[in-house]
């Protein structure tokens, strides 16, 4: 009978093993999939010395779903509730990403009033995805009470959403050529109510938590991301924002009706976890200002334009860049001139800041560690796509 | 039968009288505590709380320990199963003994010595060898971390802990509770947390690092270390720190009444319900902060203790020295 050795059944025998010898002070520790700082599954390595981290390895692939090969058995239509699914916090942009793609690889033009729609609910999303992140970064940190004052605030944007789309998390709400469906005759007040409420709510969150001590002491310092580093491994979105450079996919290279509204876009130099933290609480700010100018010019008109039933894009190949919550949402489309994309290519914001993580987590503690995975907002669907 | 004999008998009888009540009193405070901290977890997070089971979600910390005794008991297959076992029973076993002299009431002293102060502190020092035991026996790498953050998280906290205990002491010229209490009055500026603030402050810090609770939960860190030394229990094992947890956090609440709130001493009121609400108001403090507080880091917890908590206690002692010197 052959004989069971416990020891030898544990561990994950894929990574590297521990070795007793010249290795003897260090430990290999697997942070995750199942860890409650890596919100999601996604499976991070660790060699240790102590507390201290030697070397941090992301592990990817873990809810890996094939949406780019399921892009290419879909119709063009039929794709767009992928796009939903990709990042659950910030659909619209992957929405607006896909979809815009395809009407200018199809040459459509899409009507006035579905162009400012699109900056509203984009803009809508933007604000819940980032107060999600508040929330959970702060939980990672350890305050627990933060989260459901978020969460309250998220309520009323799903709400609006909701009205607006008919789902409250996974939208596709945009189709090609516009959006599905016009918004209810009060959306107009409800933005405007929920931006100042938004406005009260954000002096509390500056004074009850930014400023505070123990958050400062693990904010302030931890992940310092030079400029420099964070062009090679490109990051976009708030990381890069936190590091100095005033890089935004909406002013860059502007997109739908953006160059029509005026914003600020928040730039902090430290280029520490704290910077990053306060550059996405300014983008609050800069969100309600855009739901502002947005919903004050919504003009009268059709929603979308008719494309046929038999839709089928002329052979080619077109891309569309958008600023998602985490950064630049990118997607590429390749027709063959049939009914079904010929290759869909979608970039991911967060691939991009994730690769970042063994760089900035090398040589601080374990909680460190959390604090820096936590400020670069990782949404782990969106990085295994 | 000789007079010795009926003394031992007597003295005995008491004890097992205490330890009974006492074993009731844990049980119930710990019942009641869990409520009172989910309530206020509740009011903090703009939510209402356990509200279902019983009036106001009163019974909901019953319902949950019925869950967590139908629980099964998981064993690590790795993990070393005697220390596995063994680390519960240490968290609680010296939990039931600080309750020994603790001053409830001056007319009911279960075992009159004058050492009561260095008893308690010296049994709950013995609390962390339950949570050492418990991340070596488990064979898990986040409960060994737990484990070490642990360790010297509670050698950190006990050195100013003691010393200001100790100033008070002095200025009692006692180390017995209901000595300590007794040389304090029912009114506020009559208590030595008035006349010595400084040596408060430090205690309930340092009370609260002792007792593991947030802002310094950090061997159970629950965001770092998954759950930090309690990983792999399940069940009552789990059950058990939990329970040894909130004891632990009376016990706190109940020294720091007594040494610097005059414990049972008050107009009006009964002694015993006295020091019942001041143990209570402390423990409304801890819980507020748990609900308000970001955790903080492993190093700035130990500079915390090193660099500012133990200069400033050796300075409150040597004041208390002089208060004592001049009979104030």
């Amino acid at each position: 009978m052959p004989t069971l050795d416990p020891i030898a059944m544990l561990g994950d025998r894929s990574s590297v093993r521990f070795e007793p010898g010249p290795t003897e002070d260090k430990m290999i520790l697997n942070m995750g999939p199942q860890h409650p700082s890596t919100h999601g599954v996604l499976r991070i390595m660790l060699e240790l010395d102590g507390e201290y981290i030697l070397r941090a390895e992301p592990i990817l692939g873990y809810v890996h779903r094939m949406h780019e090969w399921i892009a290419e058995q879909k119709t063009y239509m039929q794709f767009i509730p992928n796009m939903g699914r990709v990042d659950y916090l910030h659909a619209m942009a992957w929405n607006w990403a896909y979809v815009g793609a395809v009407e200018r690889l199809a040459g459509i033009e899409v009507p006035e009033r579905a162009e400012y729609i699109r900056v509203a609910v984009t803009e809508l999303n933007r604000i819940s995805s980032h107060l999600v992140w508040w929330g959970a970064y702060l939980l990672d940190l350890g305050a627990f009470t933060p989260i459901l004052y978020a969460f309250d605030d998220r309520e009323q944007i799903l709400d609006i959403l909701q009205d607006v789309t008919g789902s409250r998390l996974t939208y596709s709400y945009f189709t090609i050529g516009g959006v599905y469906n016009d918004v209810p005759a009060d959306f107009r007040e409800r933005c405007i109510k929920f931006v100042s409420r938004m406005r009260s709510q954000l002096p509390m969150y500056r004074d009850l938590v930014t400023s505070n001590a123990i958050l400062r002491g693990r904010c302030e310092g931890i992940g310092e991301l030079t400029a420099e580093v964070a062009r090679r491994y490109g990051a976009t979105g708030p990381v890069l924002r936190g590091s100095g450079i005033a890089s935004d996919t909406r002013t860059s290279e502007p997109y739908g009706v953006y160059d029509r509204f005026h914003f600020r876009i928040p730039t902090y130099t430290e280029g520490d976890a704290m910077a990053r933290y306060r550059v996405r609480l300014d983008e609050l700010e800069t969100s309600c200002e855009i739901i502002e100018q947005a919903v004050a010019n919504l003009p009268e008109g059709p929603i979308a334009t008719k494309i046929s039933r038999n839709f089928k894009p002329p052979k080619g190949e077109a891309s569309m860049a958008v600023e998602g919550a985490r950064g630049k949402v990118l997607v590429h489309v390749r027709s063959d001139g049939g009914p079904k994309p010929y290759r869909v290519k979608l970039r991911a914001p967060g691939f991009s800041n994730l690769s970042l993580f063994p760089e900035l987590a090398q040589g601080t503690l374990i909680a460190d560690a959390v604090s820096i995975l936590g400020s670069l907002d990782l949404v782990i669907p969106e990085i295994d796509r | 039968m000789n007079a010795f004999s009926l003394l031992f008998t007597y003295t005995a009888a008491r004890l097992v009288l205490w330890m009974v009540l006492m074993f009731a009193f844990v049980g119930l405070n710990a019942l009641v505590l869990v409520w009172v901290e989910r309530k206020v977890a509740g009011y903090v997070q703009l939510r209402p709380g356990p509200l279902h089971v019983g009036p106001q979600g009163l019974l909901q910390p019953l319902a949950d320990a019925v869950k967590l005794m139908g629980k099964q008991l998981l064993t690590p297959a790795a993990g070393d199963k005697v220390l596995f076992w063994a680390a519960p029973l240490l968290a609680f076993t010296p939990v039931m003994v600080c309750f020994l002299p603790m001053p409830f009431d001056p007319r009911f002293n279960p075992l009159p010595m004058n050492l009561g102060l260095v008893l308690i502190l010296a049994f709950s020092g013995l609390g962390v060898v339950s949570l050492c035991l418990a991340g070596w026996g488990s064979n898990n790498k986040w409960s060994l971390l737990g484990a070490a953050r642990a360790v010297a998280q509670s050698v950190a906290y006990e050195v100013p802990l003691l010393l200001s205990a100790m100033a008070v002491a002095i200025c009692a010229g006692s180390l017995d509770l209901y000595t300590i209490v007794g040389r304090q009055g029912g009114w506020p500026w009559q208590w030595y947390g008035v006349k010595n603030p400084l040596a408060f402050v430090i205690f309930l810090i340092c009370a609260v690092a002792e007792t593991n609770r947030a802002p310094f939960d950090l061997p159970e860190g629950e965001s770092e270390l998954t759950a930090g030394f309690h990983t792999e229990y399940s069940g009552m094992g789990f059950g058990i720190f939990f329970l040894a947890e909130y004891a632990n956090m009376v016990i706190v609440s109940g020294v720091a009444a007594a040494l610097f709130l005059g414990g049972w001493q008050g107009p009006f009121l009964p002694g015993v319900w006295w020091f019942l609400l001041k143990i209570y108001g402390i423990l409304l403090f801890i819980i507020w902060l748990r609900w308000t507080f970001p955790r903080v880091r492993f190093d700035q917890l130990l500079n915390l203790s090193w660099k500012w908590l133990t200069p400033l206690a050796l300075l409150d002692f040597a004041l208390a020295v002089v208060m004592a010197g001049m009979r104030i």
